[in-house]
């Protein structure tokens, strides 16, 4: 038994003394962070399935749920706005484009909205366990995902259905217009979830600012009618100056088969690239930002 | 061979900004006045402990003394504000059982959560999963959710998951007492394992019996500042003396402000003589008696009063405990100074401390005035046995 004390004893003697709670620089610190979540990884896939068993564990239709809402809208939106206000005329395969739109639109609202409550919602956790806390924003964009790629599937049966199949170079927009959102989300969710702990207004400022977001982009209706109205002000910069906006166009520009003589901005998957590198930028500050408030988080909450 | 310095605290404080407001009207309101509603709370103040692997250190002290927070900080959930905190090797926290528990999950999806929350790879806890299950005892259960669960089950489960996580640093905050009584022998067997394994524990109680058995070193905290540091012996010493005269300070508090509705009165002195006749601090031989002198001083008129004595090893422990309502003989209504005196008669102690305790109770429970150690004495014996006790004994092959 004393051998045992003593091996470990000697083992011990070997390591360095290491700080218990991460105290880095603002700069320095990006490469702790990411080794420690990365070194969490098996957590955070656990933390992705807990999110997805538990949300709809003691319903009867389960998962079902999380592709009727999107569904319920696509209606409602295809007959108020496709058929009542006519803007279905203007617009070929009018259900196609909109839920290409709503499925960019539901991952990243989910992401956005969800993340900016993980935090505080994981309180009991935070409060008790030293984790890297990143893994709650990032387990929301994991369980966010998976939901994306149901309503995906559902997204290319109406293509199948309306014999429009996405095929060749038109693909190249989906990965790229994903990645801008996922970039963006994520940092935005990182940002809002750090900063919520201190102010709680955060959450409902969220919500609101996803709907005027909503009506932003050219979700429901196309980007023609933005071009008609503002085309050639600085409106027409602004309006395309929302990563949400570039996002949805990549989106109907590989699912909309149809919408192809349709006017695009002009270099869509530049606009694109330089939009992911800014939020590439954006996703490494707003970590930092995190890593600088998380410091606090325990006390806080 | 000297230990390595497991977890090194040095010059640690810890500040807590108490704000009044929270909701960003009250901050844009209060906006240049916000320091008058702030409020700063030391929960630490230069607080330097060293503790070398291998060790079971004891966190004590009363309530809101800082303990918890130190524990916290040294998990890495709360950082200091000055000073550092360093480890070596791995670390696990049991500072809330289940606090990663999902109510509806199943026994078996939050084992694997919880495990992995405390740092077990898969691997790890696939291979003691059977383990896990096995020292929970709700096999039954496992596949039912948690939300269904006793809250015994409950805790048995989450104890059950942090005692298999391998860690070289432990962290504990009154998760012992947990379950039902032949659990929680198995849990402080477990806590017996890991010492005997070398792994550095801290614990945070108030059950300081537990921190007698088992620690090797305690550390007293008071408001935020080490007060005692040693020895578990000397540290509950200190403690206990310190929740006295909390204690004593309450009693005359209470008695200034019910005014003469209760009785002022106190014991002045204790005396001990043995039957040899020995004063002061006496030693005794196993089984003689012992005579217990007490003087009370009443400044208003007792009546309807009990006087007690009992003895206590010096870690606190009662041996002993009578009074004169117990044995029947109550004392005449007093004002002005008594005397009294007790003689126990054929004490079977074995070699060791003692302390003697007195009291003074109201017949209706209220406590007047009590002095944990009153007055010390030793017992020497042949060295034949152990313990508090001595027993007359012989050995004979049947």
């Amino acid at each position: 038994m004393t051998d045992m004390i003593e091996a470990r004893a000697a083992e011990l003697a070997d390591q360095p003394l290491r700080l218990a709670s991460p105290q880095t620089g603002f700069v320095s610190g990006t490469l702790q962070s990411v080794r420690d979540i990365v070194a969490h990884r098996e957590l955070l896939r656990l933390l992705v399935a807990r999110e997805l068993k538990a949300r709809y564990k003691d319903s009867s239709l389960g998962f079902i749920w999380s592709l009727i809402r999107p569904l319920v809208m696509l209606l409602i939106y295809y007959i108020a706005l496709g058929k009542f206000l006519g803007a279905a005329r203007g617009i070929p395969s009018f259900a196609i484009f909109i839920y290409a739109g709503l499925t960019a639109w539901t991952l990243h609202s989910e992401i956005v909205a969800l993340g900016t409550a993980s935090i505080v919602g994981n309180s009991g956790l935070i409060k008790k366990v030293y984790l890297p806390r990143e893994v709650f924003p990032l387990s929301v964009v994991g369980s966010s995902l998976f939901n994306f790629g149901m309503q995906f599937v559902i997204l290319m049966a109406a293509t199948i259905v309306a014999h429009k199949i996405p095929t060749g170079s038109r693909w190249l927009f989906f990965p790229l217009s994903l990645a801008v959102l996922v970039v963006w989300a994520l940092a935005i969710a990182l940002l809002l979830s750090a900063v919520n702990v201190y102010l709680r207004d955060v959450g409902y400022l969220v919500e609101i600012a996803l709907q005027v977001f909503f009506w932003a982009s050219p979700i429901v209706y196309a980007w023609k009618y933005v071009l008609n109205e503002v085309g050639g002000t600085i409106y027409e910069t602004l309006y395309l100056a929302n990563p949400m906006t570039l996002v949805t166009m990549g989106f109907q520009k590989t699912f909309w088969v149809r919408g192809d003589g349709q006017p695009y901005p002009d270099r869509l998957g530049l606009r694109l690239g330089i939009v992911l590198m800014i939020g590439l930028v954006l996703l490494w500050l707003c970590q930092r930002v995190f890593a600088r408030l998380q410091a606090n988080f325990a006390q806080e909450l | 061979m000297t230990r390595p310095t497991a977890i090194q605290i040095s010059d640690v404080s810890k500040r807590f900004v108490i704000r009044k407001e929270k909701s960003l009207k009250e901050r844009v309101v209060n906006f240049g006045r916000s320091n008058l509603h702030k409020e700063d709370f030391w929960a630490l103040r230069d607080v330097s402990i060293d503790i070398e692997s291998g060790t079971t250190v004891g966190l004590i002290g009363p309530n809101g003394s800082g303990k918890s927070t130190l524990l916290k900080m040294i998990g890495g959930i709360v950082q200091p504000t000055t000073g550092s905190v360093r480890l070596r090797g791995r670390l696990a926290a049991l500072l809330e059982l289940g606090a990663g528990f999902h109510p509806d999950l199943t026994g078996r999806e939050n084992v694997y959560l919880n495990a992995s929350i405390l740092g077990l790879t898969r691997a790890e806890i696939a291979r003691h999963f059977d383990a896990i299950v096995d020292f929970s005892g709700i096999e039954r259960f496992i596949d039912t959710q948690v939300k269904f669960y006793s809250s015994g089950m409950y805790v048995r489960l989450a104890f059950a998951v942090a005692i298999h996580v391998d860690p070289d640093i432990l962290l504990v905050d009154e998760v012992l007492a947990v379950g039902d009584e032949p659990f929680q022998r198995k849990c402080l067997e477990r806590i017996r394992g890991f010492q005997h394994e070398g792994r550095t524990i801290v614990m945070v109680t108030h059950s300081l019996d537990q921190v007698a058995e088992f620690c090797d070193r305690a550390v007293v905290l008071e408001a935020g500042r080490v007060a005692a540091d040693g020895l578990p012996r000397d540290a509950l010493k200190i403690l206990r003396a310190d929740f006295e005269a909390t204690r004593q300070e309450e009693i005359t508090k209470s008695q200034l402000s019910e005014g003469a509705a209760r009785p002022l009165a106190q014991i002045t002195g204790v005396a001990l003589r043995s039957d040899d006749g020995e004063t002061g601090r006496p030693t005794l031989a196993v089984g003689s008696g012992l005579t217990v002198a007490m003087q009370v001083d009443a400044t208003t008129r007792l009546t309807d009063w009990i006087l007690g004595v009992g003895l206590t090893t010096p870690m606190g422990t009662t041996l002993y405990q009578t009074n004169t309502k117990l044995m029947g003989v109550p004392p005449a209504p007093l004002l002005g100074t008594g005397r009294y005196e007790f003689h126990l008669a054929d004490l079977p102690l074995g070699e060791g401390d003692y302390a003697v305790q007195a009291s003074i109770q109201l017949l209706d429970g209220t406590d007047v005035h009590l002095v944990p150690e009153a007055a010390v004495f030793s017992v020497r014996g042949d060295g034949s046995s152990l313990g508090p006790l001595s027993v007359p004994i012989t050995f004979a092959m049947v």
